[in-house]
């Protein structure tokens, strides 16, 4: 028997995940749906435990959804914001860390602005660190989110043709759901302007389209938002947000009905989407709204208990209220 | 060496070292088992083992290699102004534990080293602390911000080593253009960091798949290679010679080429970083993989490689950039750029390119010793009767875990954690003994 205390687990990465995991996840998130209809929509899984969410960047829906995860739970949570906490006063992320972990949390959320805070935050300490989305790095629950909408609405995301449309330089999302789709089994292409698609990113198995055209060979259109506050003053990566609109913008004359159109939020519109086409039956935008809520509590639940049988403290697994009656 | 290199006055050695094995291609010895008498700092014998200790302290190296000492041309005390991060004192003797006999530092300190004052005062403070030799280099432009040149023949004649934005690229070509004809009035060789900020700003790591992977901004190996075709151009035109510092990207590899073809006197210097690793490694996000010019592709890498086995880059350095732990501990984009080198360079360089193969030996002692040592005009250090001792004694067969304790204040290697085979015993640097190893470690 090994008596070692087993490694603790992150999701700091989707690639934390093989397709197991992500599915494992899903199953338990699918679980977590029939919590949802009842009355009552709180189950006492993580009575006892701790979730803090630190998050270093605005953010409503991640936020609200992770709070809300963790309270349906029947988690005790904190909620820390950059303003106004020491971290005006110039406390390191570090520091910051250690002081939460003094409270011995069992999972700390972690959104950052920067590439590698969660990382950072994970070497500091003992308690589970997910990724609320660091800068342009990661954002894995956004990708369990959107796997799970989609395996909703098409029962399942293998052999899908996914087109990812918009800024993918500065977007998370995008490095997130990529791997995720792929490992999923999905078709990905990329389509946007040339300075927006990062130089080497075939290498995760995409292809790659500057045409707008390319997005009416796929199963899902993703669409993603110029991130104007990540980009660098005066660095030209499209002339204007109008010829942007006019080249890349995801429009009605462009899309089918039985094509499945997706967006992260927060939406610009008539940038890089119409509103004809956010509105529309073809589009899930409310639906993924929907599922971060039980996609997290199915995280929050995943990384508390050991998928092998045990939790982290050696307990036997708890079989979660309302999995039973999924 | 010469008047441009400084130590503190340290008793003169008096050694038999008995039974190691030379290696030394500017003498033309290639691993002949020889013992060697040093007396009152300088190498007065060298002879089939065997020698009279005749009451010099006897040191038995059998098993053991003896090298030149090592010449780094590029590393950064941190001195004036960051010593909470290293000083000379501490930087030179991580210098010597690396088997390095004499280091030049580079001006970007605070404030920068651009006038007599500056100079004349670390000139003082290597007089008076450093353990091995270390010359300094004064700054291109005054405050190293591109637009006036500094008084270069008062610093050339105060003491400097030469002349250097680095840290920054000298932005601007017209600057570069009055700088580099200059540098001849003086004697003494631009060593320039090459970097277009218009093709880098923001960026964090090479730009390729890893980058693209990882959603951190590119700093693309044509950021690198552009300003040395660039900086060619201008020497070709003016007739001068220049150094290029940390050459990173196989482009730039091609431009120096290109140069040598067009008879520019090109030198240049690779890191052992850039010589070992590659952008994989910076794919768990820690600080201390993170360095300007950054670690590029496997492609990169190779064309690294070959140039240092066939000449067209002809020195190894160490790019010695010490960072605060609290600075590394930051987020990765947060973080600075910069990695300590000078005790892991030639463990690291012996490791990754001699045992598998990829370099020789002699190649390797000829970058690290000759190379640099003509790029700047130094006498290069020499295993030979009548020579100042600047040697050291290795252990190659004997690992050791990069971990602390270093020698140098800071701790911010990226080869940490992993096993390095080559233990410096023994360094010899300017006829005194600098460094001695406590015992062996087994591998």
């Amino acid at each position: 028997m090994n008596l070692l205390p087993p490694a603790r687990r992150h999701l700091i990465s989707i690639g934390d995940l093989d397709r197991a995991g992500i599915e494992r996840i899903l199953e338990t998130a699918e679980g977590f749906e029939s919590v949802m209809r009842r009355d009552l929509k709180k189950v006492p899984t993580l009575r006892g435990r701790t979730v803090v969410n630190v998050f270093y960047e605005s953010s409503t829906r991640t936020s609200s959804s992770f709070e809300l995860a963790a309270k349906r739970l029947s988690a005790d949570t904190v909620a820390l914001r950059a303003s106004g906490s020491s971290t005006e006063k110039g406390e390191s992320l570090k520091d910051t860390i250690q002081t939460i972990s003094a409270y011995a949390p069992d999972v700390i959320v972690i959104r950052h602005p920067l590439v590698g805070a969660p990382a950072i935050a994970a070497r500091h300490t003992d308690a589970h660190v997910v990724n609320a989305g660091d800068g342009t790095h990661q954002h894995p629950t956004q990708c369990l989110l959107d796997l799970h909408t989609i395996r909703r609405a098409r029962g399942t995301v293998e052999g899908l043709h996914v087109a990812i449309v918009g800024d993918i330089m500065h977007s998370r999302v995008a490095r997130s759901n990529i791997i995720g789709f792929r490992t999923m089994g999905a078709r990905v292409t990329l389509v946007g302007p040339p300075a927006l698609i990062p130089r080497g990113i075939e290498a995760l198995g995409v292809e790659v389209s500057h045409e707008i055209g390319a997005i009416s060979a796929a199963d899902v259109v993703y669409v993603l938002r110029m991130q104007r506050e990540r980009m660098q003053e005066g660095a030209n990566y499209v002339p204007s947000l109008r010829e942007y609109a006019a080249l890349w913008g995801v429009t009605a004359a462009r899309v089918r009905p039985d094509q499945m159109v997706m967006h992260p939020g927060p939406v610009n519109r008539g940038v890089e989407i119409s509103s004809e086409v956010a509105d529309s039956a073809s589009s899930r935008i409310v639906d993924q709204v929907r599922a971060g809520l039980v996609v997290r509590m199915a995280v929050l639940y995943d990384l508390l208990t050991d998928p092998t049988g045990h939790d982290a403290r050696g307990a036997l697994r708890a079989v979660p209220a309302g999995l039973e009656v999924a | 060496m010469s008047e441009r290199l400084f130590r503190a006055p340290a008793s003169p050695a008096d050694l038999l070292i008995r039974g190691a094995r030379l290696v030394d291609p500017g003498v033309g010895v290639d691993g002949q088992r020889l013992d060697v008498r040093v007396r009152s700092g300088r190498i007065a014998e060298i002879g089939a083992p065997g020698l009279p200790a005749d009451g010099a302290d006897a040191i038995d190296a059998e098993g053991l290699t003896m090298l030149p000492g090592l010449v780094d041309p590029h590393v950064h005390l941190r001195t004036p102004g960051d010593e909470d991060e290293e000083d000379v004192e501490s930087g030179s003797r991580a210098a010597a534990a690396g088997g390095f006999a004499a280091i030049l530092a580079m001006p970007n300190t605070d404030p920068v080293v651009d006038c007599r004052p500056v100079l004349e005062s670390l000139i003082s403070t290597a007089r008076s602390s450093a353990v091995v030799a270390v010359g300094f280099f004064a700054a291109i432009s005054r405050g190293q911000r591109g637009a006036e040149l500094v008084d270069m023949a008062d610093l050339a004649d105060c003491g400097a080593a030469g002349f250097s934005d680095d840290g920054h690229p000298v932005e601007r070509a017209g600057l570069m253009r009055r700088a580099l004809p200059y540098s001849r009035v003086t004697g003494l060789r631009l060593t320039l960091h090459e970097e277009d900020p218009s093709l880098t700003r923001g960026g964090q790591m090479h730009e390729g798949a890893v980058s693209a992977g990882l959603g951190l901004h590119g700093w693309p190996s044509i950021g690198e290679s552009v300003m040395i075709g660039r900086d060619v151009q201008i020497a070709r035109y003016e007739g001068v010679g220049l150094h290029i510092c940390h050459v990173s990207a196989a482009e730039s590899v091609a431009e120096l080429r290109r140069a040598r073809d067009l008879g520019v006197e090109i030198t240049a210097e690779v890191t052992p970083h850039h010589l070992c690793l590659t952008d994989e490694a910076v794919r768990g996000l820690d600080p201390n993989t993170k360095m300007n010019p950054p670690l590029r592709a496997e492609t990169d890498r190779a064309a690294l490689i070959e140039a240092l086995a066939d000449g067209a880059i002809s020195c190894v350095a160490t790019d010695h950039a010490p960072h605060r732990a609290d600075e590394k501990e930051q987020p990765f984009q947060q973080a600075p750029f910069g990695v300590i080198g000078l005790e892991t360079a030639f463990p690291a360089v012996y490791t990754h390119l001699v045992e598998p193969g990829l370099v020789a030996l002699e190649t390797v002692v000829e970058r690290m010793t000759a190379g640099p040592a003509a790029a700047f005009g130094l006498v290069p250090p020499r295993l030979a009767v009548g020579a100042p001792a600047d040697l050291a004694l290795w252990d190659l067969a004997a690992a050791f875990e990069v971990r602390p304790p270093y020698h140098s204040r800071s701790h911010n290697s990226c080869f940490a954690g992993s096993l390095l085979r080559g233990v410096c015993m023994l360094t010899v640097a300017g006829g005194a003994v600098a460094h001695r190893a406590v015992r062996a470690v087994a591998g």
